[in-house]
C-alpha cells in the first residue's frame, strides 16, 4: 500500500490581517507616526462635522416664512432666507410671469444635450453643430422676447444663475471658433499671420479678467463711434471672449500638435486645400482630443463668471450678497455664501468628473 | 526619342496666383491692411470722444495730486502725493499679497499633495476632500466669504479675541508685536549675510569633493548650524538689540504694533487655499508621473526609501511639478487682482479704480495697469522657457 501525503488544509490567515480588523492596520495603525496622524485626523473630525452637521441640519431652520422664524432659534441656520429668496437667486429681476421662458430655454437645452451623452447616438457632429449655432439664437429670442408676442425683458432685468449660465455658455460658444483660428494661426508659416495670434494670444493670458472686464466697461464706448450704444452685458460678453478665446487657443493648440505629423502630409499628398485638410482630416481629430481640455477651461470660465458682479452685473453670486445685504434678511451672509458656494460646487465638480472619465476614455493605452 | 524629350522638358508651372508663396504673401498684406485700418478706426474714435468728454490724453496727470488716502500703504502715502505714488501703492500692495499669497499656497499645496498619496487612509480622504472641494469654489466667492461672513462679524477692538497680550484679533484686523530694531542689529544682518555666503561656497566644495573621492558629508546640518549659529551668536555679541512693540488698547483702537488689515487677510487666506488645491494636483501628479521602475531600480541598488526618495523620485518630479507650479504663481499674482471686491488697495483697486475714476484717464490707466501684468508673465514665461530648457529630458 503506497504511502500518499496529504497536507493538511491551510489554516485561514490571522485574524488581524483579514477583515475589518487587517483593514485597519494596514490603513490607518500601521505605524508609530501613522497611528498619531490617525488619532489627529479623527480629532479634527470631530471638532469640525457634528458642529457643522447641527448648524446646517439639526438645529436648523427650515420652516417659516419671515426671517421672525429663524431669530427665534439662532443656533441653526436660517434656510427660511435661501427658500424665500430663491426665485430671485435663480432668475435675477427676470419678471416672475416668464420665468416659463428660461424654464423652456433650460429643458430644450438638456433635451438637445442628452442625445450627447448615448453611445448608439450617431448624428452627435450634427447635434452638437445645432447646440453651438442654433440654440443660441433660440434662447436669445426666449430670453430677449420682443417678438412673436412675447414680453420685452430688457438683460438688466437678467440675472441669477441663469445670467452665470447664459455669461458661461456664451463664452465659451463664442470663443470656440475664435480659438480655432488663432490656435491655427499660431502654427500657420506664414510669419505675420503667426506672430500676429502669438501677440493676440500671450496679451489676453498675461492680464487678469477683471482688467478685462474693465477694459471693456470703461474702454469699449471710447473706442466706438460717437452715439452707439453697448449694452453693459454685451460689454463684459465681449471682455469674456477675447479672454476666453486666447485660453481655448492654446488649447485647440494641444490637440493640433498631438496629430502626427503623417496625417497633414497624407493630406497634403491627396491634394486638399489647407481648408480641406483641416477640416476634414486634422480638426476633427484635433477637437476630439481636447474635448477634455474645452471642459476644463469651461470649469474655469463657469468660476470666473463671478467676477462680472465687480462691474455692476447681477449674476448667481451678486444675487446672493444683494439677498443678504437686503435689510429684511440682513446678517445671513454665511446661508448664502454656504448655498452659491453648493450650487457652484454641484456643477463644477460633476463637469470636472465628467472630463476626467472623457481623459480615460480616450486616453487608451498609457494608464498603469 | 520623343520620350526623351518629354522627360526633359521642364514641369508646367502653375499660375502665379495659384502659388503659395503669392497666396501667403497677398493674404499677409490684406490682414496688415485690415488691422491697420481697424486700428486706425479705434484710434480715431477714442481721439474724438475724449475730446468730446474734455479729456487731454497723455500721461502728465501722473503727476498731480491725488487727494486721496489709501488704507495700507507700504511707502509713505499721504493725501497730497502724486497719482504715480499710487500706482507705486498698487503695486506695492499687488507684490506684497502675492508674495505672501506664494509662500503660503506652496506650504499647503506640498502637504496636501504629499498627503493624498499618504498611506494613511484618513488623511488620504481628508485631503482629497479639502482639494475637491475648494477647487470647484470660485475664488470669488471664497475672498467674499473670508471678509463678509467670516471677518467682519468679529467683535470690535474692546472685546478683541486674544492671546494673552500678544496677539489681538477683531473686526479691525489681527494685531501683532512690531519689532524694534536697534543699533547693533546691522550686525545680525550681515552676520546671516556672511553665513549664506560661507554655506554657498562650502556646499560646493562638498559636492565636488563627494564626486572626486565619494566621501559623504552631512550637508544639510552643517549649513543649517552654520546658517542659525552665527546670526544668533552676533545677536548675543551685540547684547540682544531688539525689542518688542506691543499693541495696546487705546481708546476705541489699538496702537502700536503691526496689524494685518482684513482685508489683506481675507484675500491671503483665499488666495493660497484655493491655489493650494492646484499646487496640491500638481505635487501628486508630478510624484505619480515618476515612474514604477525608477523606485523599484533604486531599492535594487540598495537605497533606503529616504534616499530613494531623495535622490531618486523627487528630481525627476520636479521637472513635471516645476512648470505647473509657476503658472499657479503666475495665476495666483493675476487672481490677487480680485481684491478690488473687499477693498484691500492693490493695483487695480487703487490705480484701475479710484485714480481711473478721478482722473478719467482710462486708455492710459488700463493700458499701465495691463502692462504691469504682462510683465510679470512674460518675465515668469521666460524663466519657464529657461527652466524647460535646463531640464529637457536628454534622449538620444
Amino acid at each position: 500500500m503506497p504511502l500518499v501525503h496529504t497536507p493538511h488544509p491551510d489554516l485561514p490567515p490571522p485574524i488581524t490581517n483579514v477583515g475589518v480588523i487587517g483593514w485597519l492596520r494596514q490603513n490607518l495603525f500601521s505605524s508609530w507616526i501613522n497611528t498619531f496622524w490617525t488619532l489627529l485626523a479623527s480629532y479634527l473630525i470631530y471638532l469640525t462635522i457634528p458642529p457643522l452637521i447641527n448648524w446646517a441640519i439639526i438645529d436648523a431652520n427650515w420652516i417659516g416664512d419671515s426671517r421672525a422664524s429663524c431669530d427665534a432659534n439662532q443656533s441653526g441656520a436660517c434656510w427660511v432666507f435661501i427658500a424665500a429668496r430663491f426665485d430671485q437667486f435663480m432668475y435675477g429681476f427676470y419678471p416672475e410671469s416668464e420665468y416659463w421662458r428660461v424654464n423652456l430655454a433650460a429643458i430644450l437645452l438638456l433635451a438637445m444635450m442628452t442625445p450627447l451623452f448615448l453611445e448608439r447616438f450617431h448624428y452627435k457632429a450634427w447635434l452638437a453643430a445645432a447646440i453651438l449655432f442654433v440654440y443660441p439664437v433660440v434662447a436669445y429670442t426666449l430670453f430677449a422676447g420682443d417678438v412673436f408676442g412675447l414680453m420685452d425683458v430688457e438683460t438688466s432685468r437678467w440675472g441669477g444663475l441663469m445670467l452665470t449660465l447664459v455669461l458661461s455658455g456664451v463664452g465659451i460658444v463664442a470663443s470656440l471658433p475664435i480659438g480655432i483660428v488663432l490656435a491655427l494661426g499660431r502654427r500657420s508659416n506664414m510669419p505675420i499671420v503667426k506672430s500676429l495670434s502669438i501677440v493676440f494670444i500671450e496679451l489676453w493670458r498675461g492680464v487678469p479678467l477683471i482688467t478685462v472686464l474693465f477694459m471693456a466697461s470703461v474702454m469699449l464706448p471710447l473706442f466706438l463711434p460717437e452715439g452707439t450704444h453697448l449694452d453693459k452685458l454685451l460689454r463684459a460678453m465681449i471682455g469674456i471672449v477675447l479672454f476666453q478665446s486666447a485660453y481655448m487657443a492654446e488649447v485647440v493648440r494641444g490637440g493640433l500638435q498631438a496629430i502626427p505629423r503623417g496625417q497633414y502630409e497624407a493630406a497634403q499628398a491627396l491634394g486638399l486645400s489647407y481648408w480641406k485638410s483641416m477640416g476634414l482630416i486634422i480638426l476633427p481629430q484635433a477637437l476630439k482630443l481636447v474635448i477634455p481640455g474645452i471642459v476644463n477651461t469651461f470649469i474655469a470660465l463657469f468660476k470666473d463668471t463671478t467676477l462680472v458682479l465687480i462691474i455692476g452685473l447681477f449674476d448667481l453670486l451678486a444675487m446672493i450678497q444683494a439677498g443678504f445685504v437686503d435689510a429684511k434678511w440682513l446678517g445671513f451672509a454665511i446661508e448664502g455664501y454656504v448655498v452659491a458656494a453648493l450650487i457652484y460646487w454641484i456643477f463644477c465638480f460633476s463637469m470636472s468628473r465628467y472630463s476626467q472619465s472623457l481623459e480615460k476614455k480616450l486616453n487608451t493605452g498609457h494608464a498603469r | 526619342m520623343a520620350a526623351e524629350q518629354r522627360v526633359k522638358s521642364p514641369p508646367a508651372k502653375a499660375a502665379f496666383w495659384r502659388r503659395p508663396v503669392f497666396r501667403s504673401a497677398l493674404f499677409q498684406t490684406l490682414l496688415v491692411l485690415a488691422l491697420v485700418y481697424f486700428g486706425y478706426f479705434l484710434f480715431n474714435n477714442t481721439l474724438h470722444n475724449l475730446e468730446q468728454r474734455g479729456i487731454s490724453t497723455g500721461f502728465s496727470f501722473l503727476s498731480q495730486e491725488a487727494g486721496f488716502g489709501i488704507v495700507m500703504t507700504l511707502i509713505p502715502f499721504s493725501e497730497l502725493s502724486s497719482y504715480w505714488d499710487t500706482f507705486i501703492v498698487g503695486l506695492l500692495n499687488t507684490l506684497l499679497v502675492s508674495g505672501l499669497g506664494i509662500l503660503l499656497a506652496t506650504l499647503i499645496g506640498f502637504s496636501m499633495g504629499v498627503a493624498r498619496l499618504s498611506r494613511n487612509w484618513l488623511i488620504a480622504k481628508m485631503a482629497a476632500v479639502y482639494i475637491e472641494t475648494f477647487r470647484n469654489i470660485p475664488l470669488l466667492l471664497q475672498i467674499m466669504f473670508w471678509y463678509f461672513a467670516v471677518l467682519q462679524p468679529l467683535p470690535g477692538p474692546r472685546q478683541s479675541i486674544h492671546i494673552t497680550d500678544i496677539l489681538f484679533l477683531n473686526n479691525r484686523g489681527l494685531y501683532l508685536p512690531a519689532p524694534l530694531f536697534e543699533p547693533g542689529f546691522d550686525w545680525v544682518i550681515a552676520a546671516l549675510g556672511v553665513a549664506f555666503v560661507t554655506v554657498f561656497f562650502m556646499v560646493r566644495w562638498m559636492h565636488r569633493k563627494q564626486e572626486e573621492t565619494g566621501q559623504i558629508f552631512h550637508t544639510v546640518y552643517i549649513s543649517l548650524a552654520i546658517l542659525s549659529g552665527l546670526p544668533l551668536l552676533a545677536f548675543f555679541a551685540t547684547g540682544l538689540p531688539l525689542s518688542w512693540e506691543m499693541p495696546e488698547l487705546k481708546g476705541f483702537n489699538f496702537k502700536g504694533g503691526m496689524v494685518m488689515i482684513p482685508e489683506l487677510a481675507a484675500l491671503l487666506l483665499a488666495l493660497s487655499i484655493y491655489t493650494g488645491t492646484f499646487i496640491a494636483e500638481a505635487v501628486r501628479s508630478g510624484i505619480l508621473a515618476v515612474s514604477h521602475g525608477q523606485t523599484e531600480a533604486a531599492y535594487a541598488l540598495g537605497l533606503r526609501p529616504g534616499t530613494t526618495l531623495r535622490l531618486v523620485v523627487v528630481p525627476q518630479a520636479l521637472r513635471v511639478i516645476i512648470p505647473q507650479l509657476t503658472s499657479q504663481y503666475l495665476n495666483l499674482t493675476k487672481n490677487s487682482s480680485l481684491a478690488t471686491a473687499v477693498g484691500y488697495p492693490d493695483l487695480v483697486a487703487v490705480f484701475a479704480g479710484t485714480t481711473l475714476n478721478q482722473t478719467g484717464q482710462a486708455v492710459e490707466v488700463i493700458a499701465m495697469t495691463m502692462g504691469v501684468y504682462l510683465l510679470i508673465s512674460l518675465a515668469i514665461s521666460m524663466f519657464m522657457n529657461w527652466y524647460n530648457k535646463r531640464k529637457q529630458l536628454v534622449e538620444r
